[in-house]
């Protein structure tokens, strides 16, 4: 090997005195590596797909006019030509998926260095104490093994070490970040404090500064290292050497084609880097995970992948497996692993692998605002995705039960003077009773900028009727078995999805605009499709009962002791706040009991 | 498809520079736009311009060659070069039907004082892009294109003499055919299909056009550019929006 994260094909010869095999390099296979290997463990790392570089790869202020169909999303490329995900999508070619019947699941893949880090949404809010304990609240779910105490010193260092913009409101289960730790958040847009002011003043929503992953200013490299590792010379070096290659974002060109500066969080650029400084970590690109191997005491000794350039089968082994392939995909990988010893799927003696799945309930509403036809011209980029929020605000309503469902969910909106791409002033002609010709296009023009799109985005909470199995009749093209997918949404699911969009109305409604979608009475219209989200957790949950889980608190299997799923499978509930900044904190803090367990010759 | 069956000679792409923008790292280097972007983008990665605080400026600018391309793109439809984009299917519109397109794009968006028509920014090419796609959708668009165009001649020979065509009308005869179909939820019975193919060129012009530098400079879009940070809106837009 070894990949070097600024170019070069990514190649190993395996050897076989690795102390640990991650499967997986996202965002929690990047902590983990970042981590382990930063502690001393030899680590290899496996990766289902190609190498990427971020660096010389993204489509930095590249146009819509340069690209096939100005950029539209297509089967290939379904969030648009410039999208970062590569050999991804909804469909994996040569890697399908299923769903039983009466299912409609939706699965997001991205075959690539880095995962999904790399097109994610960088929206990083920390979980609550509520949300850590939401079965003892109101008696529905499952409730963590860890209290929020627990974690938060790994939010702290996950928060500091990526670097995330926000500020600290103290609203209720919307914590705040220790002192030092954020970054300032950029000032809001023109359309964000109209909205803003209407929220507050008349609706009593609350609406503050959002939390992404994106550099407003350069790291303070020495500071944040000392503050990560004190005793480990170093982590601190290559910690601060990779911060110091990280520019601050200059507000423009969109996240979600990744970013040839480093100012947003991506694994390739944050988290693989100073990992294989350390000369730990071995990268294995186009290796396909089959199944966990284990010794007749049934403890994992490896992995069987399948090379996919040569399509051929390899072996290789460490002391520890740690799957951070995604919830599913980690699932899938376990109920694949069976053996004598463990006939059902490695780690599911109690069957409960698979179980539990969870995505986020999402549902939107499209407005147009008068107030901010006719803009005068001035540069609306900004941080990319949105500088302000609505965190969750109606505990109060929820308590004295004057909801009709439980948990919260947060509002996510946007729009303004962002660049014209395609579609735009498509769909507008019940504003404009279908004009052609000059009114047309002077309508464009005092239109431009005036719409705002509100996305809801909430709790889900687990139930049995939403799980995946091995589909006994599909392999992949690597002769993988693949999964099947079942889901039923609860009424409380349904109930929130139609709150969304009565919200969202009620705030377009009191700004003066005129709502362009269809708001349904009927949740289950209003609701995004199951997956559609793209923050499907659990299947793989972490629980206090080695009956009723399948992992410990440390994302440590209750089977094999020395077989980890460290990704967002170990969620037990899905709160509505975006799950990557808990996965790495969680991911970490899984990290560092390995390390103890290790050095305390356990492992 | 190459480079050169693109709508819009790249070389005569209006110059967007001039917008009261200042480029943060650039001085008084004269180059286009794009290239100055792609500079800056890669001077901005280098430790150089890291080492600045917040808002500090610098004229150092290291002047590594922008990528062209991306070699490690496999170069397919699920991992193309999105560097150097290029378009991988053949065009299938005649050269009849793109004239009678062209007409109909610049009913739909014509010149005035602050941009050119919607066939001068080259929108009928950009539709035989969108219906000679390889997708689903893009394929029933292309009936619905081609049988539009039919539609819209027929019209014309039956309204105002048999054989005449509708690109061969006066403005004022292309109007009293288009504004019985420009709005679907209007459209008489028998001409539903039509208001429908008049609502899919319309919005296939509108992208075409808009999304051109033009077309956004028209729009007043000062975006896509690197800043040294980020200000709060200027007053005069607070004043609009009734916060100051």
């Amino acid at each position: 090997m070894v990949g070097q994260p600024d170019g070069g094909q990514v190649t190993l010869k395996a050897q076989d005195d690795y102390d640990a095999i991650i499967v997986g390099s996202g965002a929690a296979g990047g902590m983990s590596a970042y981590v382990l290997a930063c502690s001393g463990v030899k680590v290899l790392m496996l990766e289902a797909g190609r190498d990427y570089d971020p660096v010389s790869e993204t489509p930095m202020f590249q146009l819509p006019f340069d690209a096939p169909l100005r950029g539209a999303g297509t089967a290939e490329k379904p969030f648009g030509f410039y999208d970062a995900t590569v050999d991804g999508g909804w469909r994996v070619p040569g890697e399908p998926y299923s769903s039983a019947e009466g299912t409609d699941f939706l699965w997001w893949r991205a075959r690539m260095l880095g995962g999904r880090t790399n097109h994610w949404g960088r929206i990083s809010l920390r979980m609550g104490e509520y949300d850590y304990k939401p079965r003892s609240r109101d008696g529905l779910g499952l409730d963590w093994p860890m209290s929020y105490e627990d974690v938060a010193p790994y939010y702290d260092k996950t928060e500091a070490l990526i670097g995330v913009y926000g500020s600290n409101e103290g609203l209720e289960n919307t914590p705040n970040s220790s002192p030092g730790v954020l970054l300032p958040p950029p000032a809001p847009r023109a359309e964000e404090l109209l909205t803003q002011r209407i929220c507050r003043e008349r609706l009593n929503i609350p609406v503050v500064p959002a939390h992404l992953a994106i550099l407003t200013q350069p790291l303070e490299a020495d500071r944040i290292a000392r503050m990560l590792w004190p005793n480990n010379e170093m982590a601190r070096r290559v910690t601060a050497e990779s911060m110091r290659t990280r520019a601050a974002c200059y507000y423009a060109t969109p996240c979600g084609r990744g970013c040839s500066i480093k100012a947003n969080f991506q694994s390739p650029t944050v988290l693989l880097p100073p990992a294989l400084a350390t000369g730990n970590l071995d990268i294995i690109t186009n290796a396909m995970v089959r199944e966990v191997t284990v010794d007749a005491n049934g403890r994992a000794t490896g992995v069987h992948y399948i090379d996919k350039t040569t399509r051929l089968e390899e072996h290789v082994r460490a002391r520890v497996v740690i799957l951070t392939a995604s919830a599913c995909e980690s699932a899938r990988i376990l109920l694949n692993s069976k053996s004598s010893l463990f006939p059902d799927g490695l780690s599911n003696g109690n069957g409960l692998v698979g179980k539990y799945v969870m995505d986020t309930v999402g549902a939107g509403v499209q407005g147009q605002i008068p107030a901010l036809e006719n803009m005068p011209p001035h540069n609306a980029d900004g941080a990319s995705a949105m500088h302000l929020y609505m965190p969750w605000w109606l505990y109060q309503d929820q308590a004295r039960d004057q909801l009709d469902f439980a948990r919260g969910y947060h509002i996510e909106f946007g729009g303004g003077r962002k660049m014209p791409g395609f579609g735009s002033f498509g769909g507008i002609e019940p504003l404009t009773a279908g004009s052609y010709g000059q009114r047309f296009k002077e309508d464009c023009r005092r239109y431009y900028g005036s719409f705002l799109g509100f996305d809801g985005r909430g709790e889900m909470i687990p139930n049995d009727n939403c799980y995946c199995e091995i589909d006994p009749e599909q392999v992949d093209e690597w002769g993988i078995p693949t999964l099947r997918f079942h889901w039923t949404w609860s009424d409380h699911e349904l109930n929130q999805a139609r709150h969304m969009q009565r919200t969202f109305e009620e705030i377009i409604e009191t700004m003066g605009g005129h709502v362009l979608s269809t708001i349904h009475e009927d949740g289950a219209k209003a609701i995004a499709r199951p997956g559609e989200i793209i923050h499907e957790v659990g299947g793989v949950i972490m629980g206090n009962d080695p009956s009723r889980s399948v992992l410990n608190e440390f994302c440590q299997s209750w089977e094999v002791d020395n077989l980890f799923v460290a990704d967002g499978g170990c969620f037990v509930s899905n709160a509505d706040k975006n799950p990557t900044l808990s996965i790495m904190a969680i991911a970490w803090r899984a990290s560092d009991y390995i390390v103890g367990q290790m050095n305390e010759r356990n492992l | 498809m190459t480079d050169e069956s693109r709508s819009g000679d790249r070389t005569k792409r209006p110059h967007v520079s001039k917008r009261g923008l200042k480029l943060p790292v650039l001085g008084a280097v004269s180059m286009d736009r794009r290239q100055a972007l792609k500079v800056i983008a890669i001077a901005a990665a280098t430790p150089a311009l890291v080492s600045c605080k917040p808002g500090e400026e610098t004229s150092e600018v290291v002047m590594t060659p922008a990528p062209v391309s991306n070699p490690r793109a496999r170069g397919d439809a699920w991992d193309p070069d999105l560097i150097a984009p290029t378009v991988p299917w053949e065009r299938s519109l005649t050269s009849d039907e793109l004239q009678s397109l062209a007409v109909l794009c610049d009913v739909i968006i014509p010149a005035d004082e602050r941009s050119q028509s919607a066939s001068q920014l080259g929108a009928h090419d950009f539709i035989d892009e969108w219906v000679s796609a390889p997708y689903e959708a893009n394929q029933s668009d292309k009936v619905l294109v081609r049988g539009g165009l039919v539609w819209l001649d027929s019209e014309a020979s039956e309204r105002f003499g048999e054989g005449t065509r509708f690109r061969e009308l006066t403005p004022d005869q292309q109007i009293s055919i288009c504004d019985d179909i420009c709005y679907v939820p209007n459209a008489d019975s028998g001409r539903e299909a039509a208001a429908r193919f008049f609502d899919k060129v319309r919005d296939l012009t509108s992208t075409a056009f808009w999304t051109t530098p033009e077309g956004m400079e028209d729009l007043q879009y000062l975006g896509n550019v690197p800043l040294p940070r980020w200000d709060p809106p200027p007053p005069e837009v607070l004043q609009h929006i009734g916060l100051e």
